[in-house]
């Protein structure tokens, strides 16, 4: 299915909270109901995107864009990449105003240090979907850098991720074609998710309302 | 839940509100009479409409701060709402709703059902506390035919035979509304529901704490996304704010009525915080209103555990409570949508 509507292209960053909570994502991303940390994350990001539009460093052999705003239309999704490294390389694609050939290697930049799960892989596949999109390549290699280790690391982006994301990007376009926010199951995590307030998780486990008021108005 | 945060009630007619960074001030023929730091605040309220300034209505719209203006007396002027949050699936979810009846119905007869609920326990709770000042038996009568009728609403799916049973719960609950006036018999009388203009003490003070809760509601269901002027209950009539006034069908006993009660038997009003205008309406003295607004504020803050979500919250905060619950009963988080039954 191709998504034709750049209105309606989800936000690449929500697979973030789509992994941590299904219905997290969903309050932001289709009720918008978002609490203040989202709103200021968005205003950062906007900002920076204005900040420094597509800026391209050449270094030898490498060029540098920053800020490069994707987008897919096979998976409906917009986003922007950190940092993208163009590598001159006969195997890969000409690009606008450069020359030569060249291969392009995603690389996204997170304050922490590396997660055992696979969040921040998911999300750097998606954008590697989004510059194959774009520049009709393959996009086999991407990195992430993390700032506590001063490191980045290397991330082989198989067939078998780029599958994933899509079934993941599956999932959430079908909520947010019928604007469905799930019902989850809830834990300990919820403690630390700012929309805690408007999402209620308590309530998920409570009994039924009809035995609230059945039960009180017989008492 | 989230915290209860302050409304700024501005008394004097002839303060003007203007912005100045992220402060409210007020301002008074060019004199500063103060400012206060918006972000504590959860609504501005105004008696006596003089004006604030577009920059400050923006601002108000922006952050979720509800701006509302009031005569003198009460009555409602106007209301400043912003482009609420990205809300349009929950607000079409109301809309669908509101127009099938039989659905309306169902959500309508649990605010009928909270109120009546409520209003029995009002009772109830008078002959507990009062043994030697009610007549119990009468008492006792009228909160068992409340009990039917409650019985009755929770099967009822039709509009018009709800508003029937309302209204002859209504007619239980007032005839005995006088009796629990215990102080200040003189003074302070119930005889009939005034409202344009209240006619009486009493009316008159009902009719400030109810513009008061409407309020509330009103800004609590904006606040969640809803669209206050799309009722169940109630239906569409322009610049009424319907679904507010739903809502505020099981609060007003517990909320508005004791809150009034209290200040009758407690004393803490009297025969000269009120003055009769020509027409025979009587309103508060200003220096009553603000003793009524200062003991208003002070009994939100009170706390209570919300008797469907077992939390401990503010009075405050139980319209916010109940707008949520609606909200999530309307994107069917909830089977049913919750009131709020207090004992
Ligand atoms: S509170 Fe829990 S269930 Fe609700 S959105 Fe947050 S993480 Fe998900």
């Amino acid at each position: 299915m191709a998504y034709s509507d750049d209105d309606d292209a989800l936000m690449l960053s929500g697979i973030q909270h789509f992994h941590f909570c299904k219905r997290q994502w969903a309050l932001i991303h289709i009720e918008q109901q978002w609490a203040e940390d989202f709103r200021t994350i968005e205003g950062q990001h906007l900002h920076r995107n204005a900040d420094q539009p597509f800026t391209r460093e050449k270094r030898g052999d490498k060029l540098v864009v920053r800020a490069m705003p994707v987008k897919s239309r096979q998976l409906g999704i917009t986003g922007i990449c950190d940092v993208v490294e163009f590598i001159r390389d006969n195997s890969g694609v000409e690009i606008n105003g450069a020359e030569g050939k060249y291969v392009a290697y995603p690389v996204e930049y997170k304050r922490g240090k590396p997660k055992l799960e696979d969040i921040d892989v998911l999300q750097l596949t998606a954008q590697a979907m989004c510059l194959e999109e774009m520049l009709l390549c393959d996009v086999r290699t991407g990195y992430i850098f993390y700032n506590e280790i001063k490191h980045r690391i290397e991330v082989p982006l198989t067939d078998e991720l780029k599958l994933k994301v899509g079934s993941i990007l599956e999932e959430m376009q079908d909520y947010y074609r019928r604007g469905y926010t799930p019902k989850v199951r809830t834990g300990a995590f919820c403690e630390s998710c700012s929309l805690q307030h408007i999402c209620l998780p308590k309530l998920m486990n409570k009994q039924t309302v009809k035995s609230y008021v059945e039960g009180k108005i017989r008492e | 839940m989230k915290k209860l945060q302050n409304t700024l009630y501005i008394t004097q007619p002839d303060v003007y509100l203007s912005l100045d960074g992220d402060n409210v001030v007020l301002l008074k023929e060019q004199e500063k009479l103060g400012r206060v730091p918006l972000h504590n605040l959860e609504s501005i309220v105004a008696f006596g409409y003089t004006g604030a300034s577009p920059a400050l209505m923006g601002y108000c719209a922006d952050n979720n701060v509800s701006l509302l203006f009031l005569t003198m007396n009460g009555r409602f002027l106007a209301r400043v709402t912003g482009e609420s949050r990205g809300n349009v699936i929950l607000r079409k979810k109301q809309y669908a709703l509101s127009e099938d009846e039989t659905k309306s119905a169902r959500i309508a007869r649990n605010f009928i059902i909270g109120k009546i609920y409520n209003h029995k326990w009002i009772l109830e709770r008078t002959t507990r506390d009062y043994p030697l000042r009610v007549n119990v038996e009468q008492f006792k009568e009228a909160s068992q035919q409340l009990s039917a009728l409650i019985l009755e609403v929770r099967n009822c799916e039709q509009l018009d035979r709800l508003r029937g049973f309302e209204g002859q719960a209504a007619i239980t609950y007032n005839k005995l509304f006088d009796s629990m006036i215990l102080q200040q018999k003189e003074d302070f009388q119930f005889h009939l529901r005034s409202r344009r203009p209240p006619l009486d003490n009493v009316n008159a003070m009902l009719s400030f704490s109810y513009t008061l809760l409407a309020h509330d509601t009103a800004s609590a269901l904006e606040a969640v996304g809803l669209d206050s002027y799309v009722g169940f209950l109630h239906r569409d009539r322009p610049g009424r704010v319907s679904l507010a006034l739903d809502l505020m069908e099981e609060l007003r006993g517990v909320m508005a009525d004791k809150f009034v009660l209290t200040q009758i038997n407690k004393k803490l009003v009297s025969k000269e915080d009120f003055v009769k205008k020509e027409n025979g309406a009587v309103i508060m003295t200003d220096e009553a209103r603000k003793r009524f607004l200062t003991a208003w504020q002070n009994r939100k803050q009170e706390k209570i555990t919300h008797p469907y979500l077992g939390e401990k919250i503010s009075w405050g905060l139980v319209p916010h409570a109940q707008a949520l619950l609606l909200a999530r009963h309307l994107r069917n988080d909830l089977d049913e949508y919750p009131p709020f039954l207090w004992k």
